[in-house]
């Protein structure tokens, strides 16, 4: 009985899903089409993080200085080399990958408090970076200009429905790409890892390589969101990637629920309306968005996909705080 | 391939074993094949070794000076009133905490500075007095995870682990065994402690231990659940090598070959059943705490 | 040559005292509870917000500072009492819950005074420049220099030297046997955290002066709080000390050397510090 209801769920999410991502966009107006484009970029973000934070459960305050790097990347070589979206693309990632194996080095051995004082530090330092080497990153006026991908289609990608088809592809392939990487043995033992990395080693796991494969991994889905943020913002400023940036994504992922990936890509969704159709009237974005937190954490720290969870197994099972987080 | 030829190429690293290699019953109950093997063993090495092993925490010596030599196969229990180092004793044997001082050599082989999860590879499972599970995930999930530990396939990233159908095998296999089948898609945190103390010994047979650490497996157990963990340590193959530590005395006498006492982190006494039984100084630090 | 050495050493420990009086509340507070104040940076910010307000009306320096202080002592009680509280010895919901005020606070902050920075003007028996060594150093950074001196003796008279400092370390070491010995626990908390942040918000008045208050402000320095706990450890007022004067002067004569990449400096110390000595020249655990 309640797995047909779950199954049912599943099944009306999906055509829901379907619905309003692939077969409605063309009606709808381009307000809402960017949005949806933000949404779709920052639930990669958000999905990202979830790796990391949901399922090897480390907090990273962070992350967002990963999008803005890769994002900073493809808006020096686009505006100043004049490279194309493969080049871009491609480097954007590349060099998000290497600060992450680098600051992986660091961060790898640690846990739970420390390693998010750590990964908020390296954030920041990524975020000094970006506000302060004025020369190459415009400082606090950041790099304007980031022209769309001409891509050598028939329809180009400066129109706003094209630019959010070519971006719900990328989302879809990150989504496919995640889901295997969380099912595969590799996603198992991070699982493993969040729920008790004392017994993980003694059954002979080496925890700290699996901790720093999840944060490379993490954070090269992260430069993929950036890159496509600088393409279609076609801006980018050191407040893409400050520490308030970093929060509001662990703040998708735990309105979401960490650990179901879905959960996250819809925090993404919620939290970018909300932040639009907020700001649209008043400017107290950060104190609506300081106390959803505290909201969330007092009543539904397990966050809404969890909550949806637990619902179709018939019966609020509330869990501990400690156990999710 | 036997579980004895197996063991050997350990030292060359936990790459060489394919899980194709792997002999399909799940934890060498009463196999036959596996008690041939081990005739030869026994006249060989020891399997565990302490050479005045210590362990200080800042001030305290927790831990002092202990040695200690067990036979393969042999069924040890640790015994000692709380706060006599027995569980101090195993983190050191299985990696958690560093030695202070002395060696620990296994099969011969010093892993003095072998980190938890390289003593692992060569053979060495524990179990916790304090369960520690992985609360959130199914009884399988748990299982899957001791079964993936040892194996090259657990760092595969974009494959199913549903896909691996040895694996699965052996995890339903184990469920089976332990009578855990039912309730396989529970989560570990909503079952009863009688059920995760299962689960606990389950993940360290998972692994085809050689030389396996029970910590007071019957910790809060009814005597009922005790009498069926008994049964199941009895039932265990022989050419496992066990130490135990536990409390309940019935349950370590029905156990036991050979009996080693702690008391305060120092070695009191060591010897058969009836030779401990009838030593007076251990009466006396038993009456006095129990 | 050796001038500019001086100067920059100089502002360097300045700097470092102002993050000396952050951190040890950071570390103050990471020692009782275990817990990461992520608000801590904003009550430095808001502290000197509200030095600064009352400086305005009552042109006194001191009871700016001691205002500011004091105000936001009292929210960081509020904050522990209120809603730190409800989850007890669970350090993430509690570090999340302290997220969410750093960025009520903010934004309160934007109300009440505005996005414009704002310099807060130092005592007038303070302003002025005096000689040292041939160098002309400002009167005011000395001063910094000498009252964060005098709270970290302070400190550390008070936890190594007092019973009320006994009782601490009691309750830091073990929350379960304290309270069986019947210490108030709970009290003891609320009083860390007030402390904590009384000396966070006077540090933000004090630093007043010479950086100025702006919306920014809070997570910069918290960023740097951090590099400190990273660089000295945690739960170490030694540490803090150590760590301040380290973070204060790599990040000066970053910025006077290699302004362009000041900022990112403070990752190598980090780096070196992590790589040979994970917990901090100084940190225990």
């Amino acid at each position: 009985m309640k797995d047909s209801l779950a199954s049912k769920t599943k099944i009306i999410g999906l055509i829901l899903a379907i619905l309003i991502l692939v077969i409605m966009p063309p009606f709808y107006t381009s307000y809402w089409i960017t949005l949806f484009t933000q949404m779709l970029i920052y639930g990669i973000l958000a999905m990202s993080l979830d790796i990391l934070l949901g399922y090897t459960g480390l907090s990273s305050f962070g992350h967002a200085g990963f999008f803005g790097a890769s994002g900073y990347v493809v808006a020096v070589l686009a505006t100043r080399y004049k490279m194309g979206f493969l080049s871009c693309f491609v480097s954007g990632i590349a060099v998000t990958t290497v600060i992450s194996m680098i600051f992986g080095l660091l961060v790898a051995h640690a846990t739970g408090v420390y390693f998010l004082i750590i990964t908020l530090a390296l954030g920041m330092t990524l975020w000094g970076l970006a506000f302060r080497w004025v020369t190459m990153t415009g400082g606090d006026n950041g790099i304007s200009g980031i022209p769309r991908p001409d891509m050598g289609l028939p329809i180009s990608l400066k129109d706003p429905l094209t630019f959010y088809y070519f971006i719900l592809i990328f989302f879809l392939i990150c989504l496919i790409l995640m889901v295997i990487y969380v099912r595969s043995p590799f996603g198992h033992s991070l699982k493993g890892v969040r729920e008790s990395e004392s017994r993980m080693r003694v059954l002979g796991y080496h925890t700290w390589l699996h901790k720093y494969l999840s944060y490379v991994s993490s954070a090269a889905f992260a430069g993929v969101a950036g890159t496509l943020w600088a393409y279609f913002d076609g801006f980018i400023s050191p407040y893409n990637m400050d520490l308030t940036a970093s929060i509001e994504i662990i703040l998708m992922v735990i309105l979401g629920g960490p650990g179901t990936l879905i959960g996250p890509a819809l925090g993404a969704g919620i939290i970018v309306f909300l932040k639009n159709f907020i700001s649209a009237y008043t400017q107290r974005w950060l104190l609506i968005v300081g106390t959803i937190y505290i909201l969330t954490i007092l009543y539904a720290p397990q966050g809404l996909m969890n909550l949806l969870k637990d619902w179709l197994k018939g019966g609020r099972k509330k869990t501990e705080a400690e156990e999710v987080l | 391939m036997k579980i004895g030829e197996q063991r050997k190429t350990e030292t060359r690293g936990i790459e060489e074993r394919e899980e194709d290699q792997r002999p399909m019953s799940s934890i060498g109950l009463n196999d036959p094949s596996v008690r041939c093997e081990v005739v030869e063993q026994k006249t060989a090495v020891p399997c565990l070794v302490l050479e005045n092993l210590s362990k200080d925490f800042g001030g305290l010596r927790a831990v002092d000076k202990i040695n200690l030599k067990i036979e393969p196969g042999e069924r040890r229990v640790l015994m000692g009133p709380n706060g006599a180092g027995k569980t101090t004793l195993f983190n050191l044997v299985s990696g958690v905490y560093p030695s202070s001082a002395g060696r620990i050599l296994y099969f011969e082989k010093d892993v003095t500075g072998l980190p938890s999860y390289r003593r692992a590879a060569l053979g060495i499972a524990r179990t916790y007095q304090i369960t520690n599970l992985f609360p959130n995930l199914t009884v399988s999930d748990n299982i899957l995870m001791a079964c993936q530990a040892l194996v090259r396939t657990k760092f595969v990233m974009f494959r199913p682990l549903s896909s691996y159908h040895r694996l699965m095998d052996q995890c339903n296999n184990l469920l089976k065994e332990f009578g855990l089948w039912e309730k396989r898609n529970e989560l570990v945190k909503n079952l009863s402690h009688g059920d995760q103390r299962q689960i606990e010994v389950s993940l360290a047979l998972a692994e085809k231990p050689r030389l396996l650490l029970l910590d007071e497996p019957a910790a809060g157990l009814s005597s009922a659940e005790t009498h069926a963990l008994t049964l199941l340590l009895k039932k265990l193959d022989p050419s496992i090598t066990i130490l135990l530590i536990e409390h309940d005395m019935d349950v370590a006498f029905e156990f036991a070959e050979r009996i080693t006492v702690l008391y305060q982190g120092k070695f009191l006494a060591e010897g058969t059943k009836e030779e401990i039984k009838n030593n007076s100084t251990v009466q006396e630090i038993y009456l006095g705490s129990e | 040559m050796s001038e500019f050495l001086l100067v920059q050493t100089l502002n360097g420990l300045s700097f470092g005292a102002l993050l000396f009086l952050l951190a040890s509340g950071l570390s103050l507070i990471y020692g009782v509870m275990k817990i990461v104040n992520i608000a801590h940076g904003s009550y430095f910010m808001l502290g000197a917000y509200v030095g600064l307000s009352v400086i305005l009306r009552t042109k006194s320096f001191m009871l700016g500072a001691f205002a500011g202080g004091l105000v936001v002592g009292v929210v960081g009680m509020i904050m522990e009492r209120g809603f730190l509280r409800k989850f007890p010895l669970k350090a993430l919901p509690q570090m999340m819950i302290t997220l969410g005020f750093a960025l009520v606070f903010r934004d309160l902050a934007l109300l009440i005074w505005g996005g414009d920075p704002y310099t807060l003007p130092s005592p007038e028996f303070l302003r002025g420049s005096t000689h040292i060594y041939q160098v002309v150093f400002p009167v005011y950074r000395l001063f910094v220099i000498g009252v964060a001196a005098l709270v970290a003796i302070a400190l550390w008279l008070f936890n190594d030297k007092t019973l009320v400092g006994a009782k601490l370390r009691a309750a830091v070491d073990d929350h379960e046997m304290a309270s069986g010995v019947g210490l108030n626990v709970p009290l003891i908390s609320g009083c860390m955290f007030g402390l904590g942040a009384f000396l966070a918000a006077f540090g933000g008045v004090m630093g007043g002066p010479i950086f100025g208050v702006y919306p920014g402000l809070d997570f910069e320095l918290l960023s740097l709080a951090f590099v400190v706990v990273i660089v000295g450890g945690r739960g170490s007022l030694k540490g803090s000390a150590v760590g301040s004067i380290l973070v204060g002067l790599v990040d000066n004569f970053g910025k006077a050397l290699v302004p362009e990449l000041s900022y990112f400096t403070l990752f190598a110390p980090m780096a070196i510090i992590v790589a040979f000595k994970p917990t901090g020249l100084f940190g225990r655990e």
